[in-house]
């Protein structure tokens, strides 16, 4: 296992405030992941960690501070094709049937120009897709699959755009054992190919003895950034408790479901 | 083919072809979103762009174009700011619209609800020369934005959160989408009424959803099966004396019930097939999680 290597900075947020309605959820916090590390965002249910990964991607905005991808100022950063994103599972579901490939095929539009998919960006489709171990699939509905299959989905379309910087959020939520395995060895490959990742969990599980660090969130500010904590005492972690994860959406508005 | 030989018939054929077309290639999107009836309150908005065309004497078709844009905008810019009671300010925007029509075609020097009434429910018949023409361009506009887009609109009305880390202009887009809606609520008003819009944007696509597995076969499914309402509709209104608005509506319906019914033992056999492929047993195969239909509970 890899100590914390010095190198370029692939995310920084430093100072960093966010508000979700009026209710501030982040309190100014720093996080930095440098290339090659693993680095896992840990705490407790609205501790803020899935609200900072989504500043990172812009889909919550911020109110102070500042957040850098690969060195550039996210407002300014366009190269999209470098980050691969796997959004919490519960996000990801449209009102129209579709099939893996083409699920998989919007993650190679940061690469594709215009939106055309060429020979090229299919086959890095098929590849993933082989990667994952969902090739079988390809032409399957994704309603059709069972949560760890629809997850190693968003993450082969995180893949398909060969990304150098992997951000995932929750992705051993409601996994079965045998797609959690499958997931970890993914991962490993794409970090001895030198992608650095940031990994919000709930628990660290198998991806244990991948993690680098560990920064845990506590009310919005950071409240340990260091070594992974030892196994048995992941429960010891400050304000650990065993709610389900999916709870931690208390601060999304409601939908109405006319417009959601 | 007498009905051909008709003109009035033949600007009705084409106006029911071309709505046939760009309401389920719109609606689609708006299924994927979770946002079927957006349609809905977009032809309710448009009421007030018809009654301001009559009192102004100006097109209603390019009044109603022009204001029902402006309301598609506005539910849009709701859906992100006002996220608290968005429902609440959308009620407001439907009604607001539809009284707003109303007011304004009494208002209109010999305007009556009378008037209103051929947008509200339709009037194929009455299509005019200069009414083709606007449905001719807008509907270009609208093929061209669906097909020429429909990768990104993909993305986007899938999942909005992933398509920002493609690097997608989400909320251009997510204006472009409220926008054609808003183009075909008008193209398809003198066709079906702005009342019966939104029927023929949601019901082809539910309908083609019943045989399909994937979003480009339900796409070409739910357009063939939206000419085939229009035309069908048209056709039928010419022979029996029914209103073609409700004719198309209730075909549509009909053909989504012939559908699901026929999607049942489709979608067993189905099931069967990929079990023996994947090697599954088909019953008992993993207890509890997966039910009759192959789906599984997440």
């Amino acid at each position: 296992m890899k100590a914390d290597q010095p190198g370029e900075p692939v995310i920084s947020l430093r100072g960093v405030t966010a508000e979700l309605g009026s209710r501030p959820v982040l309190r100014g916090i720093d996080l930095t992941v440098h290339h090659g590390e693993v680095v896992a965002l840990l705490g407790a249910n609205g501790s803020g960690k899935s609200t900072a990964v989504r500043t990172v991607i812009g889909q919550v905005p911020v109110t102070r501070g500042e957040i850098e991808l690969f060195g550039t100022p996210r407002r300014r950063f366009s190269d999209w094709g470098r980050v691969g994103y796997v959004p919490q599972r519960t996000t990801a579901a449209g009102g129209v049937p579709a099939t893996v490939t083409e699920v998989v095929s919007s993650g190679r539009l940061s690469r594709a120009r215009f939106g055309i998919l060429r020979k090229a960006d299919r086959e890095a489709v098929h590849q993933v897709l082989e990667l994952v171990g969902m090739a079988d699939h390809a032409k399957q509905s994704v309603d059709a699959l069972s949560g760890g299959q629809h997850q190693r989905v968003l993450i082969a379309r995180a893949l398909a755009s060969q990304p150098d910087l992997l951000i995932m959020d929750e992705p051993m939520a409601g996994v079965d054992h045998a797609s959690q395995e499958m997931l970890a060895e993914t991962l490993r490959e794409q970090v001895g190919q030198g992608a650095s990742v940031l990994l919000v969990l709930h628990e660290l599980g198998p991806l244990e003895p991948l993690i680098n660090r560990a920064v845990v969130l506590r009310d919005g500010c950071v409240a340990h950034d260091g070594p992974p904590p030892p196994a048995v005492g992941q429960h010891a972690l400050p304000g650990h408790d065993h709610v389900h994860p999916h709870a931690a959406h208390g601060a999304e508005p409601v939908r109405t479901g006319l417009l959601s | 083919m007498d009905i051909l030989d008709y003109a009035f018939m033949q600007r009705a054929l084409l106006a029911a072809v071309l709505v046939g077309i760009t309401a389920p290639a719109v609606g689609i999107y708006l299924v994927q979103r979770r946002q079927a009836l957006m349609g809905d309150g977009i032809g309710h908005v448009a009421m007030t762009g018809v009654g301001l065309g009559f009192l102004l004497s100006w097109s209603p078709v390019w009044m109603a174009t022009l204001v029902s844009v402006v309301g598609a905008v506005m539910m849009e810019l709701i859906r992100w700011y006002g996220r608290t009671r968005g429902d609440i300010a959308l009620a407001m925007l439907f009604y607001g619209g539809m009284a707003g029509g109303v007011m304004f075609i009494n208002l209109a020097p010999g305007g009556s609800n009378a008037n209103l009434t051929s947008y509200l429910f339709g009037s194929l018949s009455t299509v005019s020369e200069s009414d083709v023409t606007a449905i001719c361009l807008l509907a270009a506009f609208v093929v061209l934005v669906t097909l020429g887009l429909r990768r990104q609109l993909f993305a986007v009305s899938q999942d909005e959160e992933f398509a920002r880390v493609t690097g997608l202009p989400v909320r251009a887009l997510n204006l472009l989408t409220a926008v054609t809606a808003a183009v075909t609520v008008t193209v398809a008003m003198r066709v079906v009424g702005l009342l019966l819009v939104s029927a023929l944007m949601v019901v082809p696509v539910a309908a083609a959803q019943q045989l399909s597995r994937s979003f480009a076969a339900t796409f070409a499914i739910a357009v063939a099966i939206g000419v085939s309402v229009t035309i069908g509709g048209t056709v039928t209104s010419y022979y029996q004396d029914v209103p073609p608005g409700a004719t198309i509506v209730l075909l549509t319906i009909g053909a989504f019930i012939a559908l699901t019914a026929l999607a049942t033992p489709l979608n067993r056999r189905r099931a069967r097939a990929m079990a023996q492929a994947t090697g599954d047993p088909v019953e008992c195969a993993i207890p509890a999680t997966r039910d009759s239909s192959g789906k599984i509970g997440v």
